[in-house]
């Protein structure tokens, strides 16, 4: 039992460090081809250590704690954001066998977790004693608590659809059809509602007010340096991968090959392609989504952001609801 | 500021004890969206400003005291490195204020050259300007893009004049030295890719629903006010208020071609977005004209080795990718300037910041001050 656990620990920071590293290193890879440049090219073949020795350098950097900050708050702050990214990932299934825990309330274990992230991002603007940090923090607060009721809802259309809170029952559901494909309009529209609003509860662009670097230099994390602001860093993005896989799980079929039908040749031939691939494709693409966004929208400034959220996603939302609702009792799903 | 007073008085109708105070924040003199080293005071409520305060002083070099001990050559150089986006344009500036002055006839391919620079000038910088305005908005890749089709012109003007930025290269009389044999075939070619370029700019930027959202409507500035205020360029021909000097002032020529003084009426950042892309569309029409006539001969005309202006005032104005940049010379008639001022766009152009600002939120005043267009060196000299 302590060595299932120990093994799940490291394979879970192994994970962490290893993701941290590749969707980095991505979104410069991305950014530079969308912006006509090469991005990294000098540390490793086509800079793919490139992210490691960013690593080294961060790690060895200068630790500051500015003057008037509250010290215990400030380090806390992005040690929190950091487990909290980790928590989510339990339920997560990557392949038909590994899942760290098959909880029958993942989905809204996910959600649960996930909405913590505020905590931490409003711990660390306030305990910086700097006005930036504090006006991002506000902001993030606003933001993260605004965007929670549509990716909540989204997931309920979804969860009614399916008539399950467990990930890997989710995905049995897909077996004949991935979600997005036979749950007709409310699939659809759950699908870009969660993409948007669970966009914003990254604080990414177009809605990374929170860390508006034109109007606050750095948002909520201007003061941290060295591998304190690292750890912010690299929650995000830990975050912005769980926000693709459960995207990936609940409309994509998660690790599910493409099925339609039962039991017929098309299904043989894709089976024969990984679950594991299967998910880390679908996976990559949603990020790959979010990172399209980043690099080529503006960013929205913050009364458009509270309007978009509660005049626009959340009325369409709690309608989808209704309508997924509607279609799972009358089956009209195939 | 109406906006303001209102949401305080919400405050007090509702009777609650929350208590709320006003804050001061310091953007600049190092801040990602000032572009330079300009200080902003801004007292905010919560997100609105109630109060901006610009402390200038900075990056003041003296250019104009400078200029009093140095000959009217020695004085060109100092100009490039006041707006040093629009470095060809400041030469000009100074070079017609000479030649007005001693009575110089330029030859016709040295104006030539120097409209062609001019405009070229006034292409890069907008580029540059709608990249950082992308920027300052928060997508990133304009900035690239405009950077890529500026690069082109840089590298035009490397060939010809020797550097990228600080030209030194229009002096009184004409032009230093002809243009590189490659340069009118580059130009060719260059207006042959922005043609095809400048419609992703409005892919990207122009037609976003973001874009379009976070600039309709924000930070209006009436055609009085930006008379009042003394601004010129696009700032003011954004509120409808024409001012172009090489239309109203021509010089070097520009009243024999064929070009349009690009107007919008609304006065909003959107507007003032609009003249400067289409400016760049006038300018690419002004260089094919000049491209195609392009006149043979000498480019320097008749001056003589050590330049004395008669006894006087002289004044001479050009149109910056800015605004109205005026040189005011007087004169003892000695080799040196007497006094010497430098009228500059971007100083009238900062002082409506204040008055088009208030009320709006922080993420406003920066698309606002970008809109503006502002280069610090230029304000402070």
């Amino acid at each position: 039992m302590i060595i299932t656990a120990l093994i799940i620990a490291i394979s879970v920071i192994t994970l962490f460090a290893v993701l941290g590293l590749v969707l980095v290193y991505m979104e410069r890879k991305v950014a530079a081809f969308m912006q006509i440049r090469l991005g990294p090219m000098r540390v490793g073949p086509w800079g793919i250590a490139q992210t490691l020795a960013d690593t080294v350098k961060l790690i060895s950097k200068e630790d500051i704690i500015p003057n008037g900050a509250d010290k215990f708050l400030f380090n806390l702050a992005p040690l929190m954001v950091t487990v909290i990214a980790t928590l989510a990932l339990a339920p997560l299934p990557f392949s038909d066998k590994w899942i760290i825990w098959d909880s029958n309330v993942g989905v809204f274990y996910v959600a649960a977790i996930s909405s913590l992230t505020v905590i931490s991002i409003l711990t660390g603007g306030w305990a910086s004693n700097n006005k930036y940090s504090l006006i991002g923090a506000m902001r993030s607060g606003a933001q993260i608590v605004s965007y929670e009721l549509s990716v909540g809802l989204s997931l309920v259309a979804m969860v009614l659809l399916s008539g399950s809170l467990s990930f890997s029952d989710i995905v049995m559901t897909q077996q004949d059809a991935w979600w997005i494909f036979k749950g007709h309009l409310p699939a659809w529209i759950a699908f870009m509602v969660f993409i948007i609003a669970s966009t914003a509860e990254l604080n990414r662009n177009p809605f990374d007010l929170p860390e508006a670097e034109s109007e606050l230099t750095a948002g909520f994390h201007t003061e941290y340096s060295g591998m304190k602001f690292a750890l912010f860093m690299l929650s995000e993005y830990i975050n912005m991968f769980i926000v693709s896989a459960v995207a990936a799980t609940l409309f994509l079929g998660g690790w599910m090959p493409l099925h339609f039908g039962q039991d017929n040749f098309f299904n043989h031939i894709m089976d024969y392609i990984p679950p594991l691939v299967w998910f880390a494709g679908k996976v990559f693409f949603i990020i790959f989504l979010i990172m399209w966004f980043r690099w080529t929208f503006p960013r929205l400034r913050i009364d458009q952001l509270l309007t978009l959220e509660w005049k626009y996603l959340l009325p369409i939302s709690l309608i989808n609801v209704l309508a997924a609702a509607w279609i799972t009792v009358t089956g009209w799903h195939f | 500021m109406e906006q303001v007073q209102n949401i305080v008085s919400d405050r007090e109708l509702q009777g609650s004890n929350l208590q709320t105070q006003e804050y001061f924040i310091n953007v600049g003199p190092q801040h990602p969206s000032t572009h330079g080293v300009l200080h902003l005071k801004i007292k905010l409520d919560g997100e609105i400003i109630e109060d901006v305060d610009p402390i200038l002083g900075y990056i003041h070099r003296s250019v104009e005291k400078m200029c009093e001990k140095l000959s009217y050559r020695q004085i060109i150089p100092i100009t490039s490195r006041m707006d040093y986006l629009s470095a060809h344009i400041n030469n000009q500036a100074v070079a017609l204020a000479v030649e007005k002055a001693m009575a110089v006839e330029v030859p016709p391919r040295a104006r030539a050259i120097r409209i062609l620079m001019a405009e070229l000038t006034r292409i890069g910088s907008h580029q540059l300007w709608w990249g950082v305005m992308g920027m300052d908005l928060g997508a990133l890749t304009p900035f690239f893009w405009g950077f890529r089709d500026r690069e082109m012109i840089t590298e035009m003007f490397e060939e010809t004049c020797g550097t990228r930025l600080t030209m030194n290269y229009i002096i009184p009389g004409g032009v230093a030295t002809d243009v590189h044999p490659d340069f009118i075939g580059k130009v060719k070619n260059y207006i042959r890719h922005l043609r095809k370029k400048l419609p992703e700019y409005d892919e990207i930027l122009t037609g976003n629903r973001i874009f379009i959202e976070r600039t309709r409507g924000v930070g209006y500035l009436s055609p009085e006010e930006a008379v009042s205020f003394g601004c010129t360029g696009p700032t003011a021909r954004g509120s409808g208020v024409s001012c172009d000097i090489r239309k109203w002032h021509s010089y070097d020529g520009y009243d024999k071609l064929d070009f349009n003084e690009v107007l919008f009426n609304e006065g909003d950042n959107l507007a003032r977005y609009k003249v400067r892309i289409k400016e760049i569309w006038e300018s690419l029409r002004i260089i094919e004209q000049v491209v195609e006539n392009f006149p043979e001969g000498e480019v320097m005309g008749k001056m003589k080795k050590v330049i004395k202006l008669p006894k006087g005032e002289f004044y001479q104005r050009v149109e910056t990718a800015r605004g109205e940049l005026g040189v005011y010379i007087v004169s003892d008639g000695g080799n040196t300037p007497y006094r010497i001022k430098f009228r500059s766009p971007n100083f009238s152009n900062l002082s409506v910041l204040k008055k088009i600002v208030v009320g709006s939120k922080i993420a406003d005043m920066v698309a606002t001050m970008s809109t503006l267009d502002l280069v610090i060196p230029d304000i402070d000299r």
